[in-house]
């Protein structure tokens, strides 16, 4: 069998220690060489930054609670539904909604990386990269969840989805009382990012 | 045989801290340039998906446990450029050729930034032949949990869930297996499967009998139960 040969005269040691003047070594040193554009760095960074965020997975929440065949279709193989609303590419390949009922609670980790929706809620948040999510949301979800201020019924089940391939998760939250009539737009207000990872719940209706 | 980066079920790392809903996306810009420069030398082609997670899982632990996210960021990236070749150790104590480098060609222009993005690098492979489970089917996870190709290599089976016995919830067809595919040894698609553990399978305090964990794992994870 091969080995992972390794060794420690790790070439990133070569660089400035400190992370912004590293991260600015490496990107002169790529541009001077012409294997990076840096107007294509402003564009990727534009992408994350103003254009793809929760409100896209949001639009797809809203809807489900306000379309049963949409919801229906969604829970059935949401891959090409969410594509057919625009969200597709890098980091949402391939998708599945999972949906929060009385019986049970969706929460979603990459316990190995940082595994995440990006096409649906853009780019994760510190909490969701941070050692103390990834390491404790399999092991005790309910202690994680007081922490975002969630608590809920012992009979109520949590089923944590370990995003260990690349399918990505996205939670469908329950839907809050006293939202009948809303339409689309509204209800989608109501969609938090964290509720759709599994750790926060809707806001209520006039919250 | 096990990374640091494999934390699932650890103890000691305190409470997590929820940030506030206007964070910005990026903290700090550096964030953000990490970001793009990765995903924009990830366009030259000269490694997958695959072999950038195992890079920054080469990380030292100390390193590892050390840097914080976009730093193990840019320090797999350096690593990774190095090792396969587009930039030489002397290039980064700036004593390298001066010039444009040979695959400067493939470099990402802006104008093909966002169809990149869309296309993004699906992993679902066709598949001759019939998955070896089906859905409410009962399987046991491989112990140890570690790659059987390459000794001390990239796997998508955490340690927490060796030698488990969970169900079949759902197959996704074939996709392509990480543990080959980091390092260069091919696509070989494999059935893919989530499968549900009951928590107390997995933990020896479980916080509620009801509580359950989903994995994605690959057929040859995985044997019957």
């Amino acid at each position: 069998m091969p080995h992972d040969h390794h060794d420690h005269d790790d070439p990133h040691a070569l660089l400035p220690p400190d992370p912004a003047l590293r991260v600015r070594a490496l990107e002169t040193l790529l541009a001077r060489k012409g294997l990076i554009e840096p107007a294509a760095l402003d564009e990727i960074i534009d992408t994350y930054q103003n254009r793809i965020g929760p409100r896209n997975g949001a639009q797809v929440v809203a809807r489900a609670w306000a379309d049963p065949a949409f919801r229906a279709a969604l829970l059935e193989d949401a891959t090409p539904v969410v594509a057919d609303l625009g969200f597709f590419g890098r980091q949402g390949e391939h998708v599945v909604a999972v949906e929060n009922t009385d019986e049970v609670h969706n929460m979603v980790v990459c316990t190995l990386c940082s595994c995440y929706p990006w096409p649906l809620l853009g780019i994760p948040p510190a909490w969701y990269k941070s050692d103390a999510y990834r390491s404790r949301a399999v092991r005790e979800p309910r202690k994680v969840l007081a922490e975002f201020g969630v608590t809920l019924p012992e009979d109520t089940a949590v089923r944590v989805w370990d995003s260990t391939a690349e399918v990505r998760y996205l939670v469908i939250p329950r839907r809050p009382e006293g939202t009948e009539g809303m339409g689309v737009d509204e209800l989608a207000k109501l969609v938090t990012r964290d509720s759709m990872v599994g750790t926060g719940l809707a806001r209520a209706s006039g919250a | 045989m096990t990374r640091v980066h494999d934390m699932g079920g650890r103890f000691g790392d305190g409470p997590v801290d929820p940030g506030a809903p206007d964070d910005p996306v990026f903290a700090e810009e550096w964030h953000a340039r990490a970001l793009a420069v990765t995903l924009a030398a990830g366009a030259l082609g000269q490694w997958n998906l695959d072999m950038s997670r195992h890079a920054r899982e080469c990380l030292s632990p100390k390193d590892y446990a050390s840097l914080s996210y976009f730093e193990k960021w840019t320090a797999a990236l350096t690593d990774l450029l190095v090792d396969n070749g587009v930039l030489s150790a002397d290039d980064l104590r700036g004593q390298g050729d001066e010039g444009r480098h040979a695959l400067a060609d493939r470099a990402l222009k802006p104008g093909a930034v966002a169809a990149a993005l869309a296309k993004g690098g699906p992993t679902d492979r066709p598949f001759d032949g019939e998955p070896a489970f089906a859905p409410g089917q009962r399987v046991r996870t491989l112990r140890p949990a570690a790659n059987r190709l390459v000794d001390g290599g990239h796997t998508r089976l955490p340690a927490y869930a060796a030698g488990a016995v969970g169900t079949v919830l759902r197959c996704h067809g074939a996709h392509v297996l990480p543990d080959a595919h980091a390092h260069g040894l091919g696509e070989t698609p494999e059935p893919l499967y989530t499968v549900v553990f009951p928590a107390s399978e997995l933990w020896a305090a479980p916080e509620n009998p009801r509580d359950e964990v989903t994995l994605d794992l690959w057929q040859s994870y995985l044997e019957p139960a």
